[in-house]
């Protein structure tokens, strides 16, 4: 009884449509910054406890005794009117913590791969696992003071890009560049995800 | 080895390492799923009735919840403010949710895409940032 009456107090609650994007990259590339600089608030974090169950895929070596670790991930968010949130997901940086991407991936909007140019090799795993898992994904070059400037076309050939995955600078810690990614990772997306459903005429 | 047993207060598990992951279980009495299906951490929760804190099988995070979830929130914003894991907090919705008091909203996620108007929504949301 109590599972009926509880059904129909839900169906008549109005709720937002939740959306995810995910902003990957390496260590230090300014994920968290870009989360911040767009959000309404702070930058928040959630953990997860991870037991046993990941051990199939994840490299514990080193730490055999440790049974359960921790991941922890900052998000921001982004009310869309009363229709819809924006949730921005930090992705953990470590390898070794794939299986919390393919949590986290399952449903995404789509990917922001932050690319820092001191270190580019650092976003290769994330450009490899989008490309691989078919997640639309854009690559932000994260312009910090006193990299060498590359225009994009250098940054598509060193990371091995396909010509229809956009590539833009920014300065994750202005506001105005980072909404102009997710502009762009959102058009990106819709290109992608949803041709056959545009409008004819 | 260890090993969950049923009972939550084995000894084994109360060394000083465990301390951060103790908590949370103790706070689920031992349960890592929560009563009713996938709790994603962009899944939606609105408080939809009032609790009376003498409600039995309730604690003061049930709690905290109700008052959180006023307005809606994701899973992820009620772990961080309750500062547990996304996990814990999972469990805990579900014996609200049994209860009628919180309506919990799955993310549309049968599939990756979305329909053309969430697009269209999404972009015109940003643009006007």
């Amino acid at each position: 009884m109590d599972s009926v009456r509880s059904e129909g107090e839900a169906a008549r609650v109005k709720l937002p449509t939740a959306i995810k994007i995910l902003i990957a990259g390496g260590f230090g590339a300014g994920k968290t910054t870009m989360v911040g600089s767009v959000s309404e608030t702070r930058p928040l974090r959630t953990e997860e406890l991870l037991t046993d169950r990941g051990s199939g895929v994840d490299d514990l070596s080193g730490v055999e005794e440790k049974k359960t670790t921790t991941v922890a991930m900052d998000f921001g968010r982004i009310s869309i009117g009363d229709a819809h949130v924006l949730y921005l997901f930090g992705t953990p940086g470590q390898e070794r913590f794939w299986f919390v991407w393919d949590e986290l991936a399952l449903g995404a909007m789509g990917a922001v791969v932050i690319a820092d140019t001191r270190r580019l090799a650092d976003c290769f795993p994330s450009v490899d696992y989008f490309e691989r898992r078919g997640t639309p994904f854009i690559v932000a070059v994260n312009c910090f003071e006193g990299a060498r400037r590359y225009d994009v076309e250098e940054i598509r050939m060193a990371l091995d890009l396909g010509p229809a995955t956009p590539v833009v600078l920014c300065d994750a810690r202005e506001k105005e560049s980072s909404k102009n990614v997710l502009v762009t990772l959102v058009e990106h997306a819709m290109r992608t995800r949803a041709p056959a459903q545009e409008p004819v005429g | 080895m260890t090993h969950l047993s049923d009972d939550p207060a084995e000894e084994q598990w109360l060394d000083d390492e465990a301390g951060r992951i103790v908590r949370p279980y103790v706070m689920t009495r031992g349960r890592t799923e929560p009563s009713r299906g996938k709790i994603d951490l962009i899944t939606l929760v609105v408080t939809t009735k009032s609790v009376s804190p003498a409600e039995p099988g309730l604690g003061p995070e049930h709690h905290t919840i109700v008052r959180l979830c006023e307005r809606p929130l994701s899973v992820a914003e009620i772990a961080a403010h309750l500062d547990l894991p996304a996990g814990t907090i999972r469990v805990l919705l579900g014996d609200l949710a049994d209860r009628g008091v919180v309506a919990i909203q799955e993310p549309a996620r049968e599939t990756d895409a979305l329909d053309l108007e969430t697009y269209k929504a999404v972009l015109n949301g940003l643009r006007t940032l």
